[in-house]
């Protein structure tokens, strides 16, 4: 199996501040890869060069190659269609101001659907896809802003898919969130890796065991171990690592 | 506190005197104003007043009325589309710590603070005079628009500066653009405080007198076009004052206004609840 991601030698500043060392990973495809380790590790950061979002940060400097599917991301490609195969489920619950509809079709419309037929289906299949759409099939015209945290949550998870990529980014998707709605996004995404390739970034050590296959620790910038999720939590390799999951510092 | 404790702190209950005082001041002034002009100018709201022409016996303010409808409308063409694109670029385009941004603020800061004659003057000078449009409402037009721009510049790059970022970075993970991001989602999320802008400059518009006097001109009539001068309300109900004839119907004049602004704070208010809901 070749890998869907590969990270190589990747170097990443702002401005003068270098925030990620010489990482190197491969992303599976239709496996759950968790990232974590303490606050400013550079597991963000990591996670958002996946689809560029860095390129939004003034200052922000990438050095090394991503592969998706063997293409270079940081090479000639129009980073508006990567961003529709690399989708992204953000920290806090971020639903546009406009109705549950509108928010799940915001994405097709802009990749050019128009056809109402087309568009319905879309918002069905992404809401049910996103386990939300017996909850809310009766008020889809009802404004995304008035559900409640978990609901919205999910609500943008329906919204990422809605544009059909191929993997989904998800940066501490479940830190806001009471432990009912983390419960259901945890098992939204195990159900989600049969078809998507997930990246999560975790605060969480018990979340990575719980859903992931592989888990990545990053210390200061550095990838310090890479392994089967197992594996790194039971006999991890690395002193540092075995020092944070058992809670030694972090 | 009660009273024996505020004899314990003799400061605080200067403090405490001061407080109220100021209040009972500020809205008995404002209450007294309001009722003042009310008692002199209601009774002489007679049905003269609200004929379409004007002449010295009834010196109606219907045209003025007119004259300042255009007045806004013309204006807020103007400066309202010319506002809000430069503010979308001075906060979505323009790279922080761009020098010309900084230009640009101070210049609007400037503006936005100079007396509304010196804008009087240089409508007159450039407008009514190099331009030859004459006292006319356009030139009228032209000069409050300008007048109004850094205001309505400033109260939309407040209000998308408001707009969370979160927003923005949803939109651009769904592979959307600058120019989508901005038009379907910040800005429409930016509305209820442009709104709050659009209403301040009609204020503004409504109130002007010495920007306009020098510009579109004193005739008190309907106009047949653009290029005729006309006052708007404030001018006619200056020239009454002045002219010292006319001072009853001055008042009545300003119990128009009055109620000109009332509405338009209470559909403004009545559009931002609407918007709210909706969204």
């Amino acid at each position: 199996m070749t890998a869907k991601i590969n990270i190589k030698n990747v170097n990443l500043f702002y401005t003068q501040f270098q925030a990620l060392k010489k990482v190197n990973l491969d992303i599976e495809k239709n496996e759950i890869t968790a990232f974590i380790g303490p606050s400013g590790c550079g597991k963000s950061t990591l996670l958002k060069s996946l689809n560029r979002m860095n390129d939004l940060i003034e200052g922000c400097r990438i050095e090394g190659e991503i592969l998706l599917d063997g293409q270079n991301i940081y090479g000639k490609i129009d980073v508006n269609a990567l961003r529709k195969r690399v989708g992204m489920v953000f920290q806090k619950p971020n639903p546009f101001p406009m109705s549950i509809y509108e928010n799940v079709a915001y994405g097709p419309k802009t990749h050019g659907i128009r056809s109402k037929v087309k568009l319905d289906e879309i918002v069905e299949t992404s809401l049910k896809n996103a386990a939300i759409w017996d909850e809310l099939k009766d008020r889809l015209k009802k404004n995304a802003l008035s559900l409640s945290g978990g609901q919205q949550q999910r609500l943008c998870v329906a919204r990422a898919l809605a544009v059909e990529p191929e993997v989904l980014l998800m940066d501490e998707p479940t830190s806001a969130l009471d432990p009912i709605s983390t419960a259901k996004i945890e098992d939204l995404v195990l159900e989600l890796k049969k078809k998507y390739t997930i990246v999560i970034v975790t605060h969480n050590m018990q979340q990575a065991t719980r859903i992931s296959d592989k888990t990545a620790f990053f210390l200061l910038g550095e990838m310090i171990e890479f392994n089967e999720t197992e594996t790194l939590f039971s006999i991890p390799k690395d002193k540092r690592t075995e020092d944070y999951i058992t809670g030694r510092f972090g | 506190m009660t009273l024996k404790m505020y004899l314990k702190y003799p400061f605080s209950l200067f403090l405490r005197t001061v407080v109220v005082l100021a209040t009972a001041v500020t809205c008995f002034t404002l209450l007294f104003l309001i009722g003042y002009i009310l008692i002199k100018g209601i009774p002489y709201l007679s049905l003269d007043l609200f004929s379409w022409t004007y002449n010295s016996e009834n010196v109606s303010f219907m045209p003025s009325i007119v004259n300042t409808i255009i007045m806004v409308i013309g204006a807020l063409l103007i400066s309202v589309p010319f506002g809000i694109f430069s503010a979308i670029y001075l906060v979505e385009y323009a790279k922080r710590g761009n020098k010309m941004v900084g230009v640009i603020r101070i210049t609007a800061e400037t503006l936005a603070g100079i007396p509304s004659i010196v804008y009087g003057l240089f409508g007159m000078l450039f407008f009514v005079t190099t331009l030859k449009m004459g006292y006319s409402l356009l030139a009228g037009i032209f000069t409050v628009a300008i007048m109004i721009l850094p205001l309505m510049m400033r109260t939309t790059e407040e209000a998308l500066k408001s707009v969370p970022d979160i927003f923005r970075e949803g939109s651009f993970g769904l592979g959307a653009g600058k120019l989508r991001t901005v038009f379907r989602i910040v800005l429409p999320t930016a509305i209820p405080g442009i709104l709050a802008g659009i209403i301040l400059s009609i204020g503004r518009i409504v109130g002007e007198t010495a920007a306009l006097i020098y510009t579109a001109g004193t005739v008190a009539e309907l106009p047949k076009n653009l290029l005729s001068s006309g006052r708007t309300l404030s001018v006619h109900m200056y020239a009454l004052s002045k002219e010292g004839l006319h001072t009853d119907q001055a008042y009545a004049t300003a119990v128009m206004l009055l109620g000109i602004v009332l509405l338009i704070n209470m559909l403004s208010t009545m559009m931002a609840k609407k918007i709210e809901k909706k969204s």
